[in-house]
């Protein structure tokens, strides 16, 4: 191969006597090495008086693929537009028969797929019906769960006891660590903020009271919550959309198992068993984690700290976080499985349904941390 | 196992297994198949063809009960399906088996597991039997032995075949099969399609099957319908092979039936 042969393609389109743009083409034309702009072509199409015929002079030509088709087939639409003939038996054989391959089936205009440009009421009035029949199905399927649930109750839902004592395992024991390290640092962060503020009064025993009530009545509920709907809620909605796309919920279906009974009821079970649980452990891991800037940062006695703690929380503050807890688990575990259940078929659509199952979750647990707060306001708690 | 469905189908010969009578499948406005009537007799092995995207699979999505149809009626032996109560549903939800294009195992089971569960939860079987009865049901498939691999573990063939095990845990007398050869090699359709014959043919078992792969169409089918996507509806019926030799036979459907490779004969026929 010759040393020009290898250089990037090189174009000179210049006018022949009888009015033929000649198109010359030289070096490597592939995709590799690039592709020259056609603007040459375009500004001698333009001039007056147009060309009469296009013809293509390849004679220094080296190396070429697609790229080269690309190019003929580029000059050939400008051509078109203008309705100059193109001259096509100067191309090689092989270029020849794959331009009549590419023009053998002829485009069609209406398949042509065009996204509607709708005007930006239109936009919002789309996201609002979209946001308002999402609405209607998510009491839709509230309501499915109750029904579900009094099947429960009176012993005709099945699931497999195996399934649900794995689920358990899940949603508890397996989401220890992350419970452990997120409930210790919010204490420990509490703690911090609360003693750079309360030293100023000289009353860093206080911190132990400001961490204590903090965590036990609302953080340790809200930031397990949060943790399960990362963590466990997305995985739900994997889980289900998975299923739906190998169609192994239509599977259950024709065997006669209701989907809800089956994959949902165990593990909104499990989730709400196993939250008051682990909001107990995060309460504990967040007053331990308060301790160490008590203790370790305010040179509190140990025995000193942990007292205040247990006079500024009582009974009833616990019982709340921990039955904010479980009804956090409800929704996390809701939100988890009807996403995965209104999953498409696709596997970008079982990341959208894992997405939205934990913005679903979050959404739901602070709107139900508000009516907590504001409930346990009016009823003195 | 063998024996009842012989015995059964013997008795009810006269009447069709299943019927569909003027179903019209739509979603909202937009229409994918309409005036669709067909019967499907005892014993049968009912081949519901068509191109790609002509609403093959879901015309068997309305027969076994995942989508509602807009309008019409899927009734077995007599019995409506698509307007049922639901302990009538979950009757005839238990009378036919379904084989999905991918299997559709369940991932977290092993593949006995799979089989058993329909048996546990429709049988009074002990957990030892409903095994056993497991174990049979997988070598009656050639699946011998695998009983405790879990689905990841065996390849797409064996996936297909555990899939039909399943289907048949409760001996239906109907099997339903979407798309069985889709992703197989030629010599593990075959054997696919021997292996429905064989079924069959031991059980006596009503098969309707839908696909668009030629050499199982004529290897299998004894009685078929033709959907096509212009019409949206049936547009041929019959056995394939004498759609084939009829001279009556629309050129769509024998477009389809030789691969497109018969045009000029077809049209030299014709013309």
């Amino acid at each position: 191969m010759t040393e020009a042969a290898r250089k990037r393609g090189d174009m000179t389109a210049s006018r022949a006597g009888d009015g033929t743009l000649v198109v010359r083409l030289s070096g490597a034309w592939t995709l590799a090495t690039g592709l020259p702009p056609l603007a040459d072509v375009e500004r001698e199409l333009a001039a007056s008086p147009p060309p009469q015929r296009i013809a293509f002079d390849l004679g220094e030509i080296g190396e070429w693929d697609s790229g080269l088709m690309s190019f003929v087939t580029r000059v050939g639409d400008l051509a078109a537009g203008r309705k100059i003939p193109v001259d096509q038996n100067t191309l090689p054989e092989g270029l020849r028969r794959l331009l009549a391959l590419a023009s053998r089936v002829p485009g069609q205009k209406d398949v042509r797929h065009v996204e509607p440009q709708a005007s930006w009421v239109g936009r919002v009035g789309v996201v609002t019906l979209a946001a308002w029949a999402d609405l209607f199905e998510m009491l839709e399927f509230i309501g499915e769960i109750t029904l579900a649930f009094g099947r429960l109750v009176r012993g005709h839902a099945r699931f497999r006891a195996r399934d649900f004592w794995l689920l358990v395992q899940q949603a508890g024991a397996d989401a220890l660590p992350i419970v452990t390290l997120i409930s210790f640092l919010v204490g420990t962060i509490f703690a911090f903020v609360g003693a750079v503020q309360l030293e100023r009064f000289g009353a860093t025993i206080y911190v132990a009271d400001l961490v204590g009530i903090a965590v036990v009545r609302e953080m340790g509920a809200v930031m397990t919550a949060i943790v399960m709907a990362g963590r466990t809620g997305a995985a739900y909605a994997a889980q289900l959309g998975t299923m739906k796309v190998t169609q192994e919920i239509d599977a259950l279906t024709t065997m006669g198992f209701s989907p809800l009974d089956f994959l949902v009821l165990p593990r909104l079970l499990a989730l709400c068993l196993m939250m008051p649980l682990l909001c107990l452990y995060a309460d504990a891991l967040g007053v331990l984690g308060g301790s160490l800037i008590g203790i370790g940062m305010l040179k509190l006695p140990p025995i000193t700290y942990f007292n205040q703690t247990f006079n500024a929380v009582s009974l009833t503050d616990l019982g709340g976080g921990v039955l904010k807890a479980s009804v956090y688990g409800v929704l996390v575990a809701v939100s988890g499985c009807l996403r995965g259940l209104q999953s498409g078929s696709s596997s970008s659509a079982v990341g959208d349904a894992a997405t939205s199952a934990v913005v679903t979750g979050i959404v739901a647990i602070i709107v139900a941390c508000g009516i907590f707060s504001v409930s346990f306001y009016i009823l003195g708690i | 196992m063998t024996g009842r469905p012989n015995d059964a189908n013997d008795a009810k010969d006269q009447g069709p297994h299943i019927t569909v009578e003027d179903l019209t499948i739509a979603y909202g406005d937009f229409v994918i198949m309409r005036d669709l009537s067909f019967t499907v007799r005892h014993g049968d092995v009912f081949v519901i063809m068509g191109a790609s995207g002509s609403g093959k699979s879901t015309l068997l999505r309305n027969m076994i009960g995942l989508n509602e149809p807009t309008k019409g009626d899927v009734t077995y032996d007599g019995e409506s399906f698509t307007h049922a109560d639901e302990a009538t549903r979950q009757k005839i939800l238990q009378r036919f088996g379904v084989m999905y294009q991918g299997g559709a195992l369940f991932s977290s089971m092993t593949l006995a597991e799979n089989v058993g569960l329909p048996l546990g939860e429709y049988t009074t079987l002990s957990d030892a039997e409903i095994r056993e009865v497991a174990a049979m049901k997988l070598a009656l498939v050639g699946l011998k032995g695998f009983e405790d691999f879990f689905p990841s573990e065996i390849s797409g063939g064996m996936w297909k075949r555990a899939g039909i095990a399943r289907a048949m845990a409760l001996d239906p007398d109907i099997l339903f099969f979407d798309e069985p050869s889709a992703g197989l090699d030629p010599i593990s359709a075959r054997q696919l399609d021997e292996l429905m014959l064989e079924l069959r043919a031991i059980l006596g078992t009503t098969i309707v099957v839908v696909t668009h792969e030629l050499p199982s169409i004529f290897a299998i089918a004894t009685n078929s319908v033709f959907l096509d996507i212009e019409t949206k509806t049936i547009i041929a019926r019959g056995s394939p092979k004498e759609m084939l030799e009829s001279k009556d036979t629309d050129p769509k459907v024998r477009r389809f039936l030789t691969r497109g490779e018969d045009e000029g004969k077809a049209e030299d026929a014709h013309g």
